[in-house]
């Protein structure tokens, strides 16, 4: 059983480049920065709020923040990184708003008790992808990722959709990298049993389990 | 090694940033150890079936108006001033 591959990792050599003509105020440059990265601050923006809309706020506010400080980015950090630390503030806040009774902070699922043990080892069906049409499939991703905690599913959403390091992702939430791992663990663990309950698998009608489980 | 140290080093192992003597003791535990087995199969699938899903994805005529939007309101700053965002 090999590593996870990691997605993301377009090119950046040029990146500077272009952050170096937007800070000039070559607007065009600025739109090149956008067009790169405006879906992975839209999945990012709709992960953490769950809501389109606010998503859709979340990629305008987090450009207009990026172009105003533009002139305090530091170029010793990858510019894509910062824009993420700010595109997920700005989806944060939305979801204070959205919950004003609650305080939302990535801190606010750190809890006392270690709940991250696996109390489901049922294995899945070995191709779960198949069991449901596309339209299926992503509803009970999107639902099984809903009931995660803000702070766990940020940093899976960074990490494991978008591909981040665990040291970019750090950066990005301003936080340490032990907190990170701990918190991709649970995150990692907690969507695990919970799409096993769809992806369990069963014994068939005629007596005999799913095939495929014979070549550990 | 025990389940419970296993579990520990899983995300290390899934992102392939374990040392080399610490792998091959994960991986001699995954061999006999069926739970573990398990947890460690489905978490990997876990990952790839969200990285590969497309959840989220943006559509274009969406993405276009967005960025239409952003530059506007760039432009809109630029003759306001700094202070403004």
């Amino acid at each position: 059983m090999g590593a996870i591959q990691n997605r993301l990792e377009g090119p950046v050599t040029d990146e500077l480049a272009l952050v170096q003509a937007a800070k000039r105020g070559d607007d065009s440059a600025f739109e090149e920065l956008v067009r790169r990265y405006d879906r992975n601050v839209f999945r990012i923006a709709q992960h953490i709020t769950q809501n389109r809309e606010d998503a859709e706020d979340v990629v305008q506010e987090a450009f207009l923040k990026a172009y105003g400080n533009l002139a305090k980015f530091q170029e010793q950090s990858k510019f894509y990184t910062w824009l993420v630390r700010i595109a997920v503030n700005e989806a944060l806040m939305k979801l204070r708003r959205r919950k004003p009774e609650r305080t939302v902070s990535l801190d606010e699922d750190i809890k006392t008790e270690d709940d991250s043990l696996p109390r489901e080892i049922a294995d899945w069906s070995p191709n779960p992808e198949q069991q449901y049409n596309q339209a299926e499939l992503r509803e009970i991703l999107s639902k099984t990722i809903q009931g995660l905690p803000p702070g766990f599913r940020t940093v899976f959403v960074l990490r494991d959709v978008e591909g981040l390091s665990t040291e970019e992702t750090a950066a990005a939430l301003e936080l340490s990298v032990p907190a990170v791992k701990s918190r991709l663990l649970r995150a990692r663990l907690q969507l695990r049993e919970r799409l096993g309950r769809f992806f369990q698998k069963r014994e068939n009608g005629d007596g005999q389990r799913d095939s495929g489980d014979g070549n550990r | 090694m025990k389940c419970s140290e296993f579990l520990h080093e899983l995300t290390n192992y899934l992102d392939g940033v374990l040392d080399e003597p610490t792998k091959i003791e994960l991986e001699n535990h995954l061999s006999w150890c069926h739970n573990c087995y398990v947890v460690c199969d489905t978490t990997k699938k876990t990952i790839e079936i969200y990285r590969d899903s497309q959840l989220y994805e943006l559509p274009e005529d969406l993405r276009t108006r967005l960025r239409s939007a952003i530059m506007t309101k760039c432009q809109q700053h630029k003759k306001r001033g700094p202070e403004t965002v």
